[in-house]
């Protein structure tokens, strides 16, 4: 972490963002598990602000290898941009799992593209929508774009920042034990969008304490 | 007679959610709140809770091994185990501990159903 961080989170409001990822990821897990019929199981989410270089150091140290990156942008009151991100050499399993395994190599390959910009946009969403409403806020989600990389790749993207160096970086792993699938969303956002949300956080935690005052 | 709530997630926002929708629907339930398993652990003994309400997603030891821990300590306490993770097979877990599956954010009628069904079950084992 820098000095140069010109918002600070209290306690009370990392805890809260925490519960929100918690929450948000939680459901997409759900989804997932319902479209692979399988436990999907999950770490407890990690939220840091930092630096953009730690947050690429944090992902590289994890992944070296090549990765499959399901991306969307999402704007309105707080902009940035969310992951799905796997190894490479799994993404095939990932696409049987999700479309069964009664098709040839072939067919999967065709439909890999498709299928895994699609499971990323119901992970996704469902991760960001859930933090969206318990925000009491909107947010305009981009269609999924597929990337391939390595994890630096995939956070020097166009548009680049507005502002500052600092990020809110926040990760999660999941895990697919029966089909050794795993990976993590990660979730960035820059200093303004930051600000706006600790605003969106601090309501939220007035609307949470009002009656438990007692 | 007053019963006593024992509130455990890792989330501060979360325990003051659930504190505030048992507000609305038994206000004269006490209540004790843990910020992990282990603390959840010492207040089961300092404080003798009657009902616990567990969150599933937590670091270290999680809601269904700390849902396991208490059915040990007590076999027949009306345990909650709360999360937006529902899978099934999170849902079978709890329902094979004996315990109850509550889906986060928890809502103030589903608690009340929870608390409800406790308090019958607790009254009619006395």
């Amino acid at each position: 972490m820098n000095g140069a961080t010109d918002v600070t989170l209290s306690e009370l409001e990392l805890d809260a963002i925490t519960e929100l990822v918690n929450l948000g990821v939680s459901r997409a897990a759900t989804n997932l598990a319902r479209m692979v019929r399988e436990e999907v199981i999950l770490t407890v989410p990690r939220v840091a602000l930092m630096s953009r270089r730690e947050a690429i150091q944090t992902l590289g140290e994890r992944e070296s290898k090549s990765l499959v990156a399901v991306h969307q942008v999402f704007e309105g009151e707080i902009t940035g941009r969310a992951l799905l991100i796997f190894p490479e050499e799994r993404s095939l399993e990932l696409v049987r799992a999700v479309v069964g395994s009664d098709l040839s190599l072939e067919e999967i390959i065709e439909l890999e593209q498709e299928a895994l910009a699609e499971t990323g946009n119901i992970i996704l969403n469902s991760c960001l929508a859930t933090i969206a409403n318990s925000l009491e806020s909107n947010l305009k989600i981009s269609l999924p774009e597929v990337l391939r990389g390595e994890s630096s790749k995939f956070f020097s993207l166009e548009p680049p920042p507005v502002a500052g160096t600092t990020v809110m970086f926040i990760y999660i792993n999941f895990a697919m034990q029966k089909r050794d699938i795993n990976g993590y969303i990660a979730m960035m956002m820059d200093m303004p969008s930051l600000s706006a949300m600790q605003t969106l956080v601090r309501a939220l935690i007035r609307r949470t304490s009002i009656a438990s005052k007692t | 007679m007053t019963y006593k709530l024992l509130i455990v997630d890792d989330s501060k926002l979360a325990r003051m959610a659930v504190v505030k929708a048992l507000n609305s629907c038994y206000p004269d339930w006490q209540r004790v709140e843990a910020g992990s398993a282990a603390d959840a652990l010492r207040a089961m003994e300092a404080d003798a809770p009657h009902v616990a309400l567990v969150d599933f997603n937590m670091p270290n030891r999680d809601g269904l091994h700390l849902a396991a821990d208490l059915r040990k300590l007590n076999p027949t306490m009306p345990i909650g185990v709360i999360s937006a993770n529902s899978q099934q097979g999170v849902i079978d877990r709890a329902n094979a501990l004996g315990a109850t599956f509550l889906p986060k954010p928890l809502a103030e009628n589903t608690l009340r159903d929870f608390l409800t069904k406790a308090v019958y079950e607790l009254e009619g084992s006395r």
